[in-house]
């Protein structure tokens, strides 16, 4: 069911319904309510959608994910721009031409920016935020970063600029993903 | 170079949180306001250009198939553009090259979201546009990249909260003179600060509501637009970029793309110094802190500055340089593809002076709407004038 | 008066059932370094506007449109998707080609099928989600009901059908980069499994991955390229009605409304007579036979007789789909139209190899973008 109104009890405040003063004067569209739904007014068709995928992992990835199984984060260097990248791709974007090579890089890093989420992806409240952020990663060039969680950590002490360090699954649980990362903990 | 090409109608739906009619109605309703506002019939269209974003929302499969008669197309050429939530905006520019290619000589334009359909909330369909082997294991939420990408500004140019909550209170009030806004509301400062935390520093008062509608509008060379009416509004000049994809290598605290697309613009538009030659501006404000990031990318004042402008008062309905005098996202309501083309429909409406209540106090003969998304790396820009 | 627009590099894939070794950002890099190849161009330095094609649910990602610049060279540059075949793409970059603002234009599509678990789950969710899905049919229904009606209509019979996937899987063979090319007999027809009679397995194009690249530029700006350039004299598109109850099952006007949009260009008045050969959308067998009709290039009653006497055969008198069409290169997604052009300017350029038609000057390429869907695409090519 859809969630309750998303806004402040103020949000329904609605334009004169006579002789509106400004365009466009009758648009139209008719809103409903959950009240709407509950009562049976207005019936409904549901669908889920059986969409699975399988996605390749590729070169450029599948190597850094055979990397993170290891307990390392790999980057990729271009010679012409002279950038180390992470995540790795199989080409540089900005040169457009195959990378020079791999490199192995750091497992700490600097917060370049991070949130305190107290939503999770599917809309349900939590006490304990989240701390998503952008870790520039130690090793690749500056301004490289990954996004993954913080944790370990106050949430109200985080700042831009903390330097953090990764903090891995033990090496039998590991699987090649993300994930083999738990969270990366200030240093 | 190329035709002439003019707006000569617009049309648009309510905004509302879920609607009663499909999205074929919705594009429907929208496409017969515009063409009943310039007196034009279907039969003196010449194509369609549609734009709508992600299809999970309601959960069709080549949803710009679908949508299609809605819209007006049968039996005539028709495509679908679709950058993400820049999409609005470029299905002006969309509409634009199909009549300055000289084939057709109009062009019905149509935005449609419908962001309901999706249950139990639009918010989880996003988990999709994240890279599917090293995000989406993560379960990253959109909220994250907002408030990732607030922080970072916020952190670069040492600005408060209640410098961008500015742009929330301005802009919800703003809305309360538009007849099709969702959340107009005559909110302060404190109820942003003291709205419910969501991702800090995002609270539920800096972002725009899911919303279901749609706005179209029609284009016409200047042969026909002369014909249909008095006062076209001319596109002067349109533009777009996208950035890389690898949006965690990139500095946040600035649009390139916009700037890109804006530098594609003024050049078309034959803009050297937009500060004083655009009169009034639509960037795109699905949060509070954007509107005063992509004044910054369409060079309407310096890197940091847009805040203070906003606190003298620039940016009012009546001040020198009036900014989403419709009421923007965070007012009239965000269905995605839609909200983009309202703001266009907005310039329309100022620019040829009728926009009623909501007319800004400054004569203004040139506006720039734009809109942006993607992994925050799309920025799309037209410039209109009469 | 606008420019004349020319075709000026192409590349592509390997079209392969899958391709577990590239991600497809890698796939889109190799089509994309030999187009640029080809055409002798730096997309970071040459390049004006970027087009890409594609939908949401066939690569399991929203806003697609997100993960496509890096590869193609694209990054912080004028890119947009158009979400339709390789070939409404074609038609979106000719469109800002003649505004005179623009002088090179890319334009990609690709397939990885092989990524997607569900087709059939993805495929429903294109039909509409109240009136048609509640009825939880396969979206190759649809195929059946349109082939029984064209066959009810024109006389064409499933067998004529079935020689068109000999002919196509046959010419694949010969075509280097076809991922589904095979000697099949009309007695494998009589075993086919049925998938929605008169429609059996055989008659639907079996899918691949792959990718294709396309690099077109205006007149003047071809000039200045090393590539012969192949022009692009006519582009049409147009829907149908999306309802299923309100189609004509017979015939698909919007194919001929396209084709006619495309001809007047080209300035073309005779199609019957007027091109060396065609590549036209296959998806199922009974669609090639469609398509020629609606593009007014064989009548009705004799169009499923043509196939038969070997008249679109390789060295029949216009042949059709010599690169092996969808059905012998693959069902390719929004990628299948750009695959056409790709072989169509080929033997254009007279680099077909094995394929080479001694007469090609002259060519129609088609595209549909398949179930539910009333929407085509039409080019017309010449040297
Ligand atoms: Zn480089």
């Amino acid at each position: 069911m859809a969630k309750p109104k998303a806004q402040s009890p103020k949000s329904e405040v609605q334009s004169p319904k006579s002789a509106p003063a400004a365009p466009p004067y009758h648009p139209i569209a008719h809103g409903l309510s959950d009240d709407d739904f509950k009562h049976g007014k207005v019936c409904t068709t549901r669908w889920t959608a059986d969409a699975r995928y399988a996605w390749d992992r590729g070169v450029a990835i599948g190597r850094y994910l055979d990397g993170l199984k290891q307990g390392k984060l790999l980057g990729v260097r271009c010679a012409k721009c002279a950038r180390i990248m992470i995540p790795p791709r199989a080409f540089c974007e900005w040169c457009f031409k195959p990378v020079d090579g791999w490199v192995e890089l750091e497992d700490t890093g600097v917060v370049n920016t991070f949130s305190l989420c107290y939503v999770t992806w599917d809309v349900k409240r939590v006490k304990e935020p989240q701390v998503p952020a952008v870790i520039e990663i130690d090793g690749a060039s500056r301004g490289m970063g990954i996004m993954h969680l913080l944790g370990g950590v106050d949430p109200k002490k985080v700042f831009c600029g903390m330097k953090v360090k990764a903090v891995w699954k033990p090496a039998a649980e590991r699987e090649g993903a993300i994930t083999d990362i738990l969270y990366w903990k200030p240093l | 170079m190329g035709n002439r090409v003019a707006i000569v109608g617009v049309g648009m739906t309510k905004f509302v949180r879920r609607a009663l009619e499909t999205g074929k109605e919705l594009s429907w309703l929208a496409s017969k306001m515009a063409l009943d506002s310039c007196g034009m019939t279907m039969d003196q269209i010449g194509c369609v250009a549609l734009g709508t974003a992600p299809d999970t929302f309601d959960g069709v499969h080549m949803k710009g198939e679908y949508l299609s008669d809605g819209a007006g197309c049968w039996g005539k050429p028709y495509m679908r553009s679709y950058v993400g939530g820049g999409t609005g905006v470029f299905s002006v520019a969309q509409g634009w090259y199909h009549v300055a290619s000289g084939m057709f000589d109009t062009c019905l334009v149509v935005c449609e979201e419908k962001m309901s359909t999706f249950q139990p909330h639009a918010q989880a369909a996003f988990l999709t546009i994240f890279d599917h082997t090293t995000e989406r294991p993560l379960k990253p939420n959109l909220l994250w990249i907002f408030a990732l990408e607030m922080n970072r500004y916020m952190t670069a140019y040492g600005l408060k909260k209640e410098d961008i909550a500015r742009v929330a209170v301005k802009n919800k009030n703003n809305a309360l003179d538009h007849p099709a806004a969702q959340i107009a509301a005559p909110v302060t400062i404190e109820d942003v600060l003291n709205s419910e935390v969501l991702a800090w520093p995002v609270q539920r008062l800096d972002v725009s509501p899911v919303s279901d509608g749609a706005v179209a509008v029609i284009l016409a060379n200047e042969s026909v637009a002369r014909r249909v009416t008095d006062k076209p509004v001319w596109i002067e000049g349109c533009g777009w970029a996208l950035d890389t994809a690898y949006w965690t290598n990139r500095d946040l605290c600035y649009s390139r793309c916009v700037e890109e697309a804006a530098r594609m613009a003024y050049k078309m538009a034959g803009v050297t110094d937009p500060r004083h030659q655009i009169h009034v501006a639509e960037p795109y404000d699905p949060f509070d802190y954007k509107e005063l990031q992509h004044l910054e990318g369409l060079m309407l004042c310096g890197r940091g500055e847009a805040a203070q402008l906003t606190a003298d008062g620039v940016t009012a309905r009546d001040g020198e340089l009036p900014v989403c005098p419709s009421g923007g996202l965070l007012g009239v309501g965000n269905p995605i593809a839609a909200a983009g083309l309202m703001k266009v429909a907005e310039l329309f409406w100022q620019l040829r002076g009728e926009a009623g209540k909501r007319q800004i106090a400054r004569k203004a003969t040139r506006g720039v709407a734009q809109a942006w998304g993607d992994l925050m790396q799309v920025g799309t820009v037209v410039v209109l004038g009469v | 008066m606008s420019e004349r627009i020319a075709v000026v590099g192409i590349g592509a894939t390997q079209f392969r059932t899958i391709t577990p070794d590239v991600s497809y950002k890698e796939l889109m890099f190799d089509a994309a370094v030999r187009a640029y190849d080809n055409a002798g161009i730096d997309p970071r330095r040459d390049v004006d506007t970027f087009v890409t094609c594609a939908e949401d649910y066939i690569e399991g990602t929203s806003i697609f449109d997100e993960y496509v610049p890096d590869q193609l060279g694209a990054a912080l540059k004028q890119v947009h998707t158009i979400t339709g075949d390789g070939l409404h793409g074609v038609a979106a970059a000719v469109m800002q080609l003649r505004t005179g603002r623009f002088s090179l234009a890319v334009v990609e599509a690709h397939s990885k099928a092989s990524n997607i678990l569900t087709p059939d789950g993805v495929a429903a969710c294109a039909q509409d989600p109240v009136y048609v899905r509640p009825l939880c049919l396969n979206s190759h229904f649809i195929a059946g009901l349109e082939m029984n009606r064209f066959c009810a209509e024109s006389g064409v019979t499933p067998g004529q059908c079935a020689q068109v996937a000999v002919k196509n899987r046959g010419n694949a063979l010969s075509n280097p980069i076809a991922g589904q090319a095979a000697k099949l007999t009309l007695e494998d027809f009589r075993h086919a499994r049925p998938v929605a009679l008169p429609l059996t397995e055989l008659d639907v194009a079996q899918s691949v991955d792959g990718a294709v690249v396309v690099v077109l530029a205006t007149e003047s700006r071809a000039r200045e390229l090393r590539t012969k350039p192949v022009w692009l004299t006519g582009a049409g598109w147009c829907n149908g009605s999306p309802n299923l109850e309100t189609r004509d099952w017979a015939s698909p006007k919007y194919v001929t409304t396209a084709a006619a949009m495309a001809y007047k260009q080209a300035g073309i008045t005779d199609p019957r007579h007027y091109f060396d050969f065609a590549e036209v959308d296959d998806t199922y067998t009974y669609k090639e036979l469609q398509h020629l009709v609606a593009l007014g290039l064989a009548n009705a009653c004799d169009v499923g007789r043509d196939v038969e006497l070997g008249k679109t055969a390789t060295k029949g008198k216009r042949p059709v789909n010599v690169s092996g069409g969808a059905l012998g290169m693959g069902h390719m997604y929004e990628c299948i139209g750009l695959a056409r052009l790709y072989c169509a300017v080929q033997q254009l350029r007279g680099e077909a190899g094995m394929q080479q038609l001694d007469k090609a000057r002259t060519a129609v390429v088609q595209a549909w973008r398949g179930v539910p869907t009333a929407s085509a695409a039409v080019l017309t090519l010449a040297t």
